[in-house]
């Protein structure tokens, strides 16, 4: 056995010794969990000595950033240079935590947050809901309520007061700050388990609070989030850096290919005035899945709809990144996308196929918007089936021959309660006998491992522990719906995924699993199904090459 | 002496309904938050069966929202009385905790059946001994007893299972063991009462009738002699007192958990309740010192926060 696999073996017979009290000690990672402690996935991915092998971490970034809590990187904190800074960082989130319980600072999620922080009844029914836990082999520090108790103990400790009798102890240390916030980037925020706790603790908000004392005290983000992120967005416009003039030349291109592959001349109008419609795209589809873009074109005028995107600064890009580690920075995103929706003058705001972008400016900034900014958001979910129904547009079933499944992207379903319409519009364009739900789904679904963020973060080798952890109960799921299928290359199967980011996540958990080749699975749109099933149009908009 | 554990019962009472309604306050006045709501929704009507809201409906605010106080009423009850979430996700341990609450819910039941008992027989004298006192008696009795017996067991289970299943011992204090042993004491010393010297609960519903009325002699039918019943009432008052200073006052949290925050899905129209609050809100001084929110020192509001672009301020 290799240094390597004893480390390995080591720490997985500690894994049921981690205590809440470990988080602070200087011990190295607490984690570091091995292939063989994982559940085999369904076949034909279910020898796990033939799954990829681990990344280990480069000794540069070991010795650069903080690491010690388990086998990745996320927030890249870098190592303090002194025991002063490292005093100094302690401070400054106690000083952010404080500030998560004062009204003037926190009245956005102060309620939520006190009937979490105080009402924990430790009786573990949360973990159970976690993919992340229950496919780490049961890893304790991925136990959704490890990282709430030992906030919960920092909060009695130092900012409420209580004793240890009551609330039980813990020591507030650089190492233990640190592994924290490393910690809060372990949860996808799906809140599965929050729908599951009998008195209500939500430790997806919690994990989501520790990123904010993160964020808008201590000044530390995750790159891909923050610099890379929203302030990109907010400063060119969109967080993959297209600025306007981009995003129209890209546009223009997709109009012309969308026209070529379906026949029917396709023109995505531009800040037209006085226009039903504003419609919000994640620009991430711009950039890669441009069918989905193209596809509402096509669909929106054949359908006649009065719409318009905006080249307006941030507004051709639905994202809004804030609303994972960032109060202030999901306002200003927000703020943006409605004042350019206010100033077109757009009877509604229409959300394309992202689901994030669909609960931030939809639901979560509604209570902040008033006049003229309030201006009503819909889900494109809506819009898209008021089409089907109205018989505008003509579908063939039959084109869409193939086995498919549905993923519920969280944000849009257990967090907006936007379940039906997505299953009516596949029940008119996919043949009864070739849908399959995932089990579960609906409200009860599994995130698909890149929610929060994920799904754009791959530095160091976090891509790696996304598929091995976040992703892999999502992945799971696929393969069992598909199982009565021959598992292929020549037997194509759709997983349909309504969300930008989701389809960022499983396309690159497919790619890491290999799964196109080995099991014929292909991710993809609810517009690209539409479209492909459009009797007006030429067949085979669904580019099954393009894998 | 008889006259203390009057005392102590009117303290715990006191004490519990102070405490009680302070941190319901507490909560109520607490500000206006952003939405957060989790599906499935239970007022939403037909569409609660499955989770989906009033969103799924093409320009949701031109319809008129439904809102069903039945459909709340349908899982409230079942949650409360039966812990319904406990039981789909987390059998073994609702194995106890069910027994446990619901011994208290009977306990509860028990003493308002000899509350009642002793307001009505206070007001009408005729109804003293009458039939419907009798119904009374009988049902605080059953009530009494069996709620006894299930909190016993329930609180016992769940402290066996503290002390010995790995993932719960982990995150135990020593006041969760306590509290659990706390009502297994004095819900034990109550059961031993019961057994040994008030099997018609008659001693314990005249000190309740005493209690009502102000009256602080000895239970007629004690004589002052029964220092079980003292240590009885003692510790359940002190129980009684204890229980919304504690976490265990978690039925007033879950209360807001899932009016306020998850079923909370209000939106936000036009002259809407919220589109008052929150100017005032916005109005309010941020301290967060990160750079790129460059809080100042309480200088700027939430407004000015959100209204700004630091980026393209950067750029300039």
């Amino acid at each position: 056995m290799d240094e390597g696999n004893t480390t390995a073996a080591r720490r997985a017979d500690l894994k049921q010794l981690i205590e809440l009290t470990d988080i602070s000690k200087d011990c190295g990672p607490l984690v570091d969990i091995p292939l063989s402690q994982q559940i085999p996935l369904p076949p034909p991915f279910d020898n796990l000595e033939e799954e990829p092998a681990s990344t280990p971490l480069t000794d540069a970034a070991k010795e650069k950033y903080e690491c010690d809590l388990d086998s990745t990187i996320a927030v890249n904190i870098p190592k303090p240079e002194s025991k002063e800074e490292e005093e100094r960082l302690v401070k400054s989130f106690l000083t952010g935590m404080k500030k998560l319980f004062e009204e003037e600072n926190n009245w956005l999620f102060l309620q939520p947050l006190i009937i979490s922080a105080e009402h924990c009844a430790k009786c573990q029914t949360c973990s159970e809901a976690c993919h992340i836990y229950e496919e780490s082999g049961k890893s304790e520090i991925y136990r959704p309520s490890y990282r709430s108790e030992i906030f919960r103990r920092i909060y009695y400790k130092y900012i409420k007061g209580g004793s240890e009798w009551v609330h039980g102890d813990i020591d507030l240390n650089w190492k233990a700050v640190a592994r924290l916030i490393e910690l809060s980037y372990r949860c996808n925020l799906c809140r599965r388990c929050a729908q599951t706790c009998p008195i209500g603790v939500d430790n997806a908000l919690l994990a989501r609070e520790i990123r904010k004392v993160a964020s808008q005290e201590m000044g530390i983000t995750v790159k891909e989030l923050h610099e890379a992120g929203s302030v990109l967005q907010q400063k060119v416009g969109s967080s993959t850096g297209m600025n306007a003039l981009v995003v129209k030349d890209n546009l223009e291109f997709i109009d012309e290919d969308t026209t070529d592959r379906t026949g029917i001349p396709v023109e995505t109008p531009f800040d037209k005035e006085g226009a039903d419609i504003l419609l919000i795209h994640n620009a991430g589809e711009i950039m890669a899945w441009p069918e989905n873009p193209g596809a509402f074109a096509l669909l929106f005028n054949a359908a006649g709809l009065s719409w318009t995107l905006s080249s307006e600064l941030a507004a051709y890009d639905g994202i809004n990144y804030g609303v994972w580690y960032d109060d202030v920075q999901f306002a200003r995103t927000a703020m943006l996308h409605m004042k350019a929706a206010k100033d077109l003058g757009v009877k509604k705001i229409v959300l394309g196929e992202c689901g994030h972008a669909h609960k931030a400016l939809t639901v979560i900034a509604d209570r902040v918007l008033s006049g003229d900014m309030n201006i009503p958001r819909e889900s494109s979910m809506t819009v898209l089936l008021d089409i089907v129904r109205s018989g505008k547009i003509k579908f063939d079933k039959s084109r869409n021959d193939f086995p498919v499944t549905l993923h519920d992207p969280c944000n849009m379903v257990r967090l907006m309660g936007v379940v039906a319409p997505q299953r009516e519009i596949i029940k008119a364009v996919v043949p009864e006998n070739r849908f399959r739900e995932m089990a579960p789904h609906g409200v009860e679904n599994y995130c698909c491992g890149g929610g929060s963020g994920f799904a754009i973060m791959s530095g160091h080798n976090f891509a790696e522990w996304r598929h091995r952890f976040s992703g892999r109960r999502k992945f799971r799921q696929i393969l069992d719906a598909f199982q009565d299928e021959p598992m292929d290359m020549e037997h194509p199967k759709y997983v349909c995924a309504p969300c930008s980011n989701c389809k960022g996540q499983i396309r690159d958990i497919f790619q890491y699993y290999n799964a196109w080749e080995k099991a014929g699975l292909y991710y993809g749109g609810l517009v690209e199904l539409m479209v492909n099933a459009m009797v007006d149009s030429k067949p085979d908009y669904i580019d099954w090459e393009w894998h | 002496m008889f006259i203390i554990p009057y005392i102590v019962a009117y303290v715990g009472i006191l004490v519990f309904a102070v405490a009680v309604i302070g941190r319901f306050i507490m909560f109520a006045k607490l500000p206006m938050h952003l939405r957060w709501e989790l599906y499935p929704v239970a007022h939403e009507g037909k569409k609660a069966s499955y989770g989906g809201s009033y969103l799924e409906e093409f320009e949701w605010w031109k319809k008129p929202r439904e809102k069903s106080a039945v459909g709340e009423l349908k899982v409230m009850i079942p949650e409360i009385m039966f812990l319904v979430a406990l039981k789909e996700h987390n059998r073994k341990m609702w194995t106890h905790s069910f027994p446990f609450h619901f011994g208290l819910y009977l306990i509860i039941a028990s003493t308002m059946s000899m509350l009642l008992a002793s307001i009505l027989s206070a007001i009408w004298p005729a109804l003293a001994g009458g039939r419907f006192d009798t119904v009374l008696q009988y049902a605080a009795a059953v009530c009494g007893v069996s709620g006894m017996g299930l909190g016993i067991f329930g609180a016992f289970g769940l402290l066996v299972k503290r002390l010995t299943a790995r993932d719960l011992k982990a995150f135990t204090t020593p006041a969760d063991l306590f509290n659990l042993v706390f009502f297994i004491v004095a819900f034990g010393v109550a059961f031993l009462h019961f057994v040994t010297v008030d099997r018609d609960f008659l001693l314990v519903s005249s000190f309740v009738d005493n209690l009502v009325s102000f009256n602080l002699a000895a239970p007629p039918a004690d004589g002052g002699g029964n220092a079980l019943l003292d240590i009885t009432v003692v510790l359940l008052s002190l129980l009684l007192a204890y229980i919304p200073l504690t976490h265990m006052s978690h039925f007033v949290g879950k209360y807001f958990a899932y009016h306020a925050v998850r079923w909370n899905d209000v939106p936000n129209l036009p002259g809407s309740e919220s589109e008052g609050k929150v100017g005032d809100l916005l109005s309010q001084n941020l301290t967060w010192a990160a750079p790129h929110i460059r809080g100042g020192e309480g200088k700027k509001t939430w407004g000015e926060a959100a209204m700004e672009n630091p980026a393209t301020t950067e750029e300039k």
